[in-house]
C-alpha cells in the first residue's frame, strides 16, 4: 500500500524574476513588459529558434525526482544544504507548486516545516496553542482534547495563560513544538525541527517521534542530524543538486553522505611546516558579477584570485591552477608559463588573478589544484585548495541535459538531417 | 489538484500535486473545510488589535467623529452644502461609517497576503483564507461606530425606522466589494510592493469619488448618473437613506452596483486562484 508516489518532479526557479522582486515598482515591470515583444523578436532573429524566454537565470532545485514510500514507513532525507530537501518536502506539502512531473499522497497530510508559525506575542500561551494548532489543520476538538497533554508536554503549565511576550525563546520553542508534535496526520512531513530547545528537550522531541513513527505511521523527515535519522529511520533518500544521489537502508546511506562529506573539505593552504620559500595565503573564487562564489551556471567563466607571499624574490615565478573533477581527472592546466608568459619579478608577494571567460563543463562539483614554482623548484602543489558547483542551464533548446555520468564538457551545436 | 477518494479500503483522502492548471470547484471544498482557521484569524485580528489599549476602542470612533466634524466646519457651515433634509452632521457621518468599513476592508485583504508571508511559506492552507479573514476584522469597528451614529441621531432628533434594517444587505454589498477588489490587489502586492502604498491614496481619491461629504443629486447630468458605476455610492447613499432618511433613494444604482460588485468579485476569484500556485515563491 503505497502512501506516496513521486515521479519525476521538478522545480525550476527563474533567478533574474527573483531577483528583481524586492525593488521592482509597477513602473518598473511595465517599463520591461513592455521590452519584451522586442526582445522576443531580436532573440528570434538571432537564432533562437523558439523565441522562448531567456532561459539563462533558470535553476532547477529538483530535477526529476521519483521514488515510492510505502504506509507505515519512516524514510530519511540527507544531504547538503542547498540539495533540494526542502524544496521537495515544500511541493509535497503543497506550498509550492513542481514545474514538472507529478506526486500522489494516499492519507491526510500533516507538515512541519517550522515550529511556531501564526506565534502571535500578545496572545496567551493557550490562545496560541488553538491558534497555532488550527494552522496546523487540527480541528478545535482534537485541540481541546489534546490541550493538557501539550502543554504538559512543553512544560509551560504554570504560564499557560500569561502572554506569550513575557516567555523565554525556549519556552516559545517548546510550545511551538509541542503542538506540532501532536499532529494527528496519517502522514507526517518534518523539516529540521527536532533541533529545538536544549538537550533535554531534544530527547524528548526525539522520543516523542519515536512514538509517533512506531504508531504506524508514514514519515518522511528531512534532517541534518545524522543521530536522530539512524535512529528513527528505515530507509533514506541522499539529495544532491536537486537529484536523489542515492537510496537505501539507512545506515549504508548516511555512510556515504558522510564519506563524501568528510574526504572533501577543501585543505587550508598553509604549508606543512615553516620551511617555505614562497605559499599562497588565500584563494578566492569571484563570479561574472565580481562576487565572491562557489557555484557558477553551465558555461559561465570565473576568476580565481590567488594571494601569494614569498620570502625569496622569485624571479622568474609560474602561477597555475588545474580544474579536476571528482574522479581525479585534471580536465585544465592553466599556469602562467604555458598561457601567458613570463611574469614580472615577484619580491614580497602580491596577488594574481586568473580569468577563464567561459566553462564549458557539465554541471558537478570540481575542485582546483594550486601551484607555484620557478624553473625547476616547486614551491606549492596545493590538492583541493577550492571547490565550485557548476549549475544546470538549459543550454540546448530541447532544455536537457547528458545524464552526468555521460559527459564532462559541453559545446553549442546545431543538427542537420536530410531524410528519404 | 484534488482528487476525491479512490481507494475504498480507507476513508483517506487521495491527494495529486502537479502543475495547477485549471479551476477546479474542489477549491471551494477545500475552503470550506479550512472555515474553522478563518474564524480563528479573524479572532486573531480582533484581539490583538483591542487587547493593547483601552483607547484602541475609543479611536474607533473618533476616527470617523473628527472627520465629520471637519467636513462639516467646511462643507456645512463655509461651503454651505444641501444635505438632503437631515442635519449635515449626520448626513456625513451617516455615509463615513459604511466608508470606513469598505476603506479599512480593502486595506486590510489586500496587505492580508504579504502580512502573513511566513505562514505562506510554510504552511498549506487555501490561501484565500487570509483576505477572507482579513475582510472581517473591521466589522467590529463597524458597529462600534454605527453605536455613536444612533447616540448622534438621538442627539439630533432624527427618526428611527424600520428601513435601518436595510443596514445588513448594504453591509454585505460594501462587505462584498471590498473583498472583490482585494482578491485583484493582493496577488498584485505580493508582485508589486509599491499596490500597498498606492492604495491609501486611491482609496482617498475613491472617497471624493463617492458621495460621503455631499450628496449625488447636487451634482450636474450625467455625473448623477454616472455614479451608478461607483458601487460604493449606492451602497452609501443607501446606508444614509435607511438609517437617516435622507432624501435621495437607492433605485437602480444599486441593481448596478451589486452586478458591478459580482462581476468584480468572480473575476477576481479567478484571479486570485491562478495566481496563487505562485504566492510561496515569490513573497
Amino acid at each position: 500500500m503505497k502512501a506516496i508516489e513521486v515521479h519525476n518532479l521538478g522545480k525550476q526557479y527563474n533567478i533574474a524574476a527573483l531577483k528583481t522582486k524586492d525593488n521592482e515598482t509597477i513602473i518598473e515591470s511595465l517599463v520591461s513588459a513592455a521590452q519584451i515583444p522586442f526582445r522576443r523578436a531580436r532573440r528570434l532573429l538571432s537564432g533562437n529558434r523558439t523565441g522562448a524566454a531567456d532561459l539563462s537565470e533558470v535553476f532547477w532545485a529538483l530535477r526529476d525526482v521519483s521514488f515510492e514510500v510505502e504506509r507505515g514507513e519512516v524514510v530519511g532525507i540527507i544531504g547538503r544544504n542547498g540539495a533540494g530537501k526542502s524544496t521537495l518536502l515544500k511541493i509535497l506539502s503543497r506550498i509550492t507548486e513542481p514545474s514538472e512531473g507529478w506526486a500522489r499522497i494516499h492519507g491526510r497530510v500533516g507538515s512541519l516545516l517550522e515550529v511556531g508559525t501564526g506565534f502571535n506575542n500578545e496572545l496567551t500561551g493557550r490562545e496560541n496553542v488553538f491558534l497555532n494548532g488550527s494552522i496546523l489543520g487540527m480541528k478545535k476538538g482534537e485541540i481541546r482534547a489534546k490541550f493538557d497533554e501539550i502543554v504538559t508536554f512543553a512544560g509551560v503549565e504554570q504560564f499557560i495563560d500569561t502572554p506569550v511576550k513575557h516567555y523565554s525563546t525556549g519556552m516559545k520553542v517548546r510550545l511551538a513544538f509541542a503542538v506540532a508534535a501532536h499532529l494527528d496526520p496519517e502522514i507526517l512531513l518534518i523539516d529540521e525541527v527536532l533541533s529545538v530547545g536544549d538537550m533535554e528537550f531534544q530527547q524528548r522531541s526525539l522520543g516523542k517521534m519515536n512514538e509517533v513513527t512506531q504508531q504506524g505511521r508514514t514519515v518522511l523527515f528531512v534532517s541534518h542530524n545524522m543521530a536522530a535519522v539512524q535512529n528513527l529511520c528505515d530507509r533514506v533518500l541522499l539529495i544532491k543538486g536537486g537529484e536523489i544521489a542515492a537510496s537505501g537502508p539507512t545506515d549504508e546511506i548516511v555512510q556515504t553522505y558522510y564519506d563524501e562529506m568528510s574526504s572533501r573539505e577543501p585543505t587550508s593552504l598553509a604549508p606543512a611546516d615553516d620551511n617555505w620559500k614562497a605559499r599562497y595565503t588565500s584563494i578566492t573564487l569571484v563570479n561574472k558579477d565580481n562576487q565572491p562564489a562557489d557555484y557558477f551556471p553551465m558555461g559561465e567563466g570565473f576568476t580565481i584570485e590567488l594571494e601569494f607571499e614569498t620570502r625569496v624574490p622569485l624571479r622568474n615565478p609560474s602561477f597555475g591552477v588545474i580544474i579536476y573533477n571528482r574522479l581525479g581527472q585534471n580536465l585544465l592546466r592553466l599556469t602562467t608559463r604555458e598561457t601567458h608568459g613570463m611574469m614580472p619579478m615577484a619580491e614580497y608577494g602580491g596577488k594574481v588573478r586568473l580569468t577563464i571567460d567561459e566553462l564549458h563543463l557539465l554541471p558537478e562539483i570540481y575542485y582546483i589544484r594550486v601551484g607555484l614554482s620557478e624553473s625547476r623548484e616547486q614551491f606549492v602543489l596545493v590538492d583541493d585548495a577550492a571547490q565550485f558547483h557548476v549549475m544546470p542551464r538549459a543550454v540546448y533548446s530541447t532544455g536537457k541535459l547528458p545524464p552526468k555520468s555521460r559527459a564532462i564538457i559541453f559545446e553549442e551545436c546545431s543538427w542537420k538531417y536530410e531524410y528519404q | 489538484m484534488l482528487e476525491q477518494p479512490i481507494d475504498n479500503n480507507t476513508s483517506s483522502e487521495v491527494i495529486l500535486i502537479q502543475q495547477r492548471d485549471k479551476w477546479s470547484w474542489v477549491y471551494l471544498k477545500e475552503l470550506w473545510r479550512y472555515r474553522e482557521l478563518i474564524v480563528y484569524l479573524v479572532w486573531r485580528d480582533i484581539k490583538v488589535r483591542y487587547k493593547q489599549s483601552v483607547l484602541g476602542v475609543l479611536w474607533v470612533l473618533l476616527r470617523p467623529f473628527i472627520q465629520m466634524v471637519i467636513f462639516t466646519i467646511i462643507f456645512s457651515n463655509v461651503a454651505k452644502l444641501p444635505s438632503e433634509g437631515i442635519p449635515y452632521p449626520i448626513f456625513n457621518y451617516a455615509a463615513l461609517v459604511p466608508w470606513i468599513f469598505f476603506a479599512d476592508t480593502l486595506s486590510n485583504a489586500t496587505t492580508s497576503l504579504v502580512g502573513n508571508a511566513n505562514m505562506i511559506k510554510k504552511i498549506y492552507f487555501p490561501r484565500l483564507v487570509l483576505p477572507i479573514a482579513a475582510s472581517f476584522s473591521s466589522m467590529v469597528d463597524f458597529f462600534i461606530s454605527l453605536s455613536l451614529l444612533f447616540i448622534l441621531m438621538i442627539v439630533y432628533g432624527v427618526p428611527f425606522s424600520l428601513k435601518m434594517l436595510l443596514l445588513f444587505p448594504l453591509l454585505l454589498l460594501a462587505h462584498v466589494t471590498a473583498l472583490g477588489v482585494s482578491l485583484w490587489l493582493a496577488p498584485l502586492n505580493v508582485q508589486f510592493r509599491d499596490v500597498r502604498l498606492a492604495t491609501p491614496f486611491l482609496i482617498r481619491i475613491g472617497m471624493w469619488l463617492t458621495p460621503v461629504a455631499y450628496s449625488s443629486s447636487s451634482l450636474p447630468a450625467p455625473f448623477d448618473e454616472l455614479y451608478a458605476l461607483n458601487p460604493m455610492a449606492g451602497v452609501v447613499e443607501g446606508f444614509r437613506w435607511a438609517m437617516a432618511g435622507a432624501e435621495t433613494e437607492p433605485g437602480l444604482a444599486v441593481f448596478i452596483s451589486v452586478l458591478i460588485v459580482l462581476g468584480v468579485f468572480v473575476s477576481g476569484l479567478f484571479f486570485f486562484n491562478r495566481m496563487e500556485s505562485t504566492f510561496a515563491d515569490i513573497i
